[in-house]
């Protein structure tokens, strides 16, 4: 993690675009006469974390399940890493998704397959890692979440907490360049909350992974970002580090967000 | 009426004969029957409807008409093509296709119960499409229609008497011949209608078996 996080330049749009591995630019996304983003732009620099803030249909899950090609935007180009989606060839868009890795709200293990196997099953077919590398990999990663010892369990045996770290280690398990965290706290009992977190507040301290996360734990998004992103009706009201952003908000819209959800 | 206990021994010859018939043309028109409404299944989910408009041109068709005219034309109309198969061949072929039609939307509804998510997580892993289908989603739709294709199994079970209509002797048909030939109805009905409840009861056993090693 970058120590000079609070220096980002506020507009992430004006961000050099050597270090931008995600960019958004003029993107608009409308399911039937609804605007969920209208004309966004918006980057995120290498190495940095990003938190999206905003109420509930404001357009944060969108950016995410645009980036890892869940849907398509109606306008405007989205580049990672210099690459352009859409348009995009089959084996482009390939490409391009092994730079990202994503954990859902509700997990989406694959009940059918033990936890080690879940977490290996993407690297062996896709990366054509050897199966004894990408056992030897999921167990540290396993450990990495505090799961060492669940290996053979099926994820209908696991808590929901437990099945989000272990999404959360499949996710690593591709050496992603940025990780999507989709409201992953969102469907978790409240006692089972902290456990994620600190497993994410690990990752995001000790590696250089960029981050890009739709969240309601204000005090887990003041906590790890670089700059967090204020929205509503799918346009940035305003963005800053978490300092300045949640300590002394300059839209009134913020304001009301944040004294409705603290 | 008397039971005559002679006549049911000098059946059971014939009884074993049909009986294994019965059985081969059970389990072979199952087999073709789950394999090939997958491949109906799987073949109604192609983008193009070049390929879904006529599959689903045939299978509503075939599952429109009855399986007795089916057999009929397969057994009558087809050698006069030059295509000429064995009766039972005829018979397995003919009602694992109908009830193909009846099990690819057993599928179908199987592979729609799973849930988005799953495709999504395949998605965000980058597996590819084949790797999708053959390790997440079917694993997880066959599981959840095992039962439902089983009951379609135990309906096949009943229909197996209709070969008899092109000259395959099963249970039904070896008793008709004996009663025919012996003028007794009562001993080689009984027998074959037992045998159908004890075949229907450890078909059932076998798949409630099956039912619990894949629902875990």
């Amino acid at each position: 993690m970058s120590v000079d996080a609070a220096k980002n330049p506020e507009r992430p749009t004006t961000g050099t675009t050597t270090a931008e591995l995600v960019r958004l630019e003029r993107v608009t996304k409308r399911f039937g006469d609804q605007t969920v983003l209208d004309g966004l732009d918006f980057s995120v620099s290498a190495g940095k974390h990003v938190t999206l803030i905003g109420p509930s249909g404001s357009g944060k899950t969108t950016i995410l399940r645009l980036l890892m090609t869940l849907t398509k935007p109606d306008e405007g180009t989205i580049t990672v890493d210099g690459d352009q989606l859409f348009p995009a060839s089959d084996k482009q868009v390939r490409e391009i998704r092994k730079k990202i890795g994503m954990v859902f709200q509700h997990f989406n293990l694959f009940p059918n397959m033990t936890v080690l196997r879940n977490i290996t099953e993407a690297p062996v077919t896709v990366l054509g890692m050897s199966r004894d590398e990408a056992d030897a990999r999921a167990r540290e990663l396993l450990d990495l979440v505090g799961l060492a010892d669940k290996c053979d369990s099926r994820p209908s045996q696991l808590s929901g907490g437990q099945q989000q770290r272990v999404a959360i280690a499949r996710a690593l398990a591709m050496r992603p360049q940025v990780l999507l965290l989709d409201e992953v706290t969102s469907a978790l009992d409240p006692e089972l909350v902290a456990g994620v977190l600190d497993v994410l507040r690990d990752i995001a301290r000790s590696t250089d992974i960029t981050l890009l996360c739709v969240t309601h734990e204000m005090g887990f998004a003041r906590d790890i970002s670089d700059q967090v992103l204020m929205f509503d009706s799918g346009r940035v009201v305003e963005s800053g580090p978490p300092e300045r952003i949640f300590g002394e908000p300059r839209e009134e819209r913020t304001r009301e967000f944040l004294s409705a959800v603290l | 009426m008397k039971w005559d206990w002679s006549a049911v021994s000098d059946f059971l010859p014939h009884f074993w004969d049909g009986l294994l018939v019965t059985l081969q043309a059970l389990a072979l028109g199952s087999v073709i029957s789950f394999a090939l409404g997958l491949v109906w299944a799987l073949l109604m989910r192609l983008p193009t409807r070049w390929v879904r408009w006529p599959v689903g041109v045939v299978t509503e068709f075939v599952r429109n008409t009855p399986l007795l005219v089916q057999l009929f034309f397969l057994f009558y109309v087809l050698p006069e093509w030059g295509l000429t198969f064995s009766a039972l061949t005829t018979g397995v072929f003919a009602i694992g296709l109908h009830y193909s039609t009846y099990t690819m939307q057993v599928y179908r509804a199987g592979i729609e119960a799973v849930p988005v998510g799953q495709w999504e997580a395949a998605t965000a892993l980058n597996l590819p499409w084949r790797r999708t289908w053959t390790a997440v989603i079917l694993p997880q739709a066959i599981r959840r229609v095992v039962p439902a294709l089983g009951n379609y199994v135990i309906s096949m079970l009943k229909d197996t008497p209709m070969l008899m209509a092109i000259t395959v002797l099963e249970m039904l048909g070896q008793a008709r011949l004996y009663s025919q030939q012996h003028f007794q109805f009562t001993e080689p009905l009984t027998v074959i209608g037992v045998a159908f409840i004890l075949v229907s009861y450890l078909a059932s056993l076998l798949l409630r078996a099956l039912e619990r090693r894949l629902v875990r």
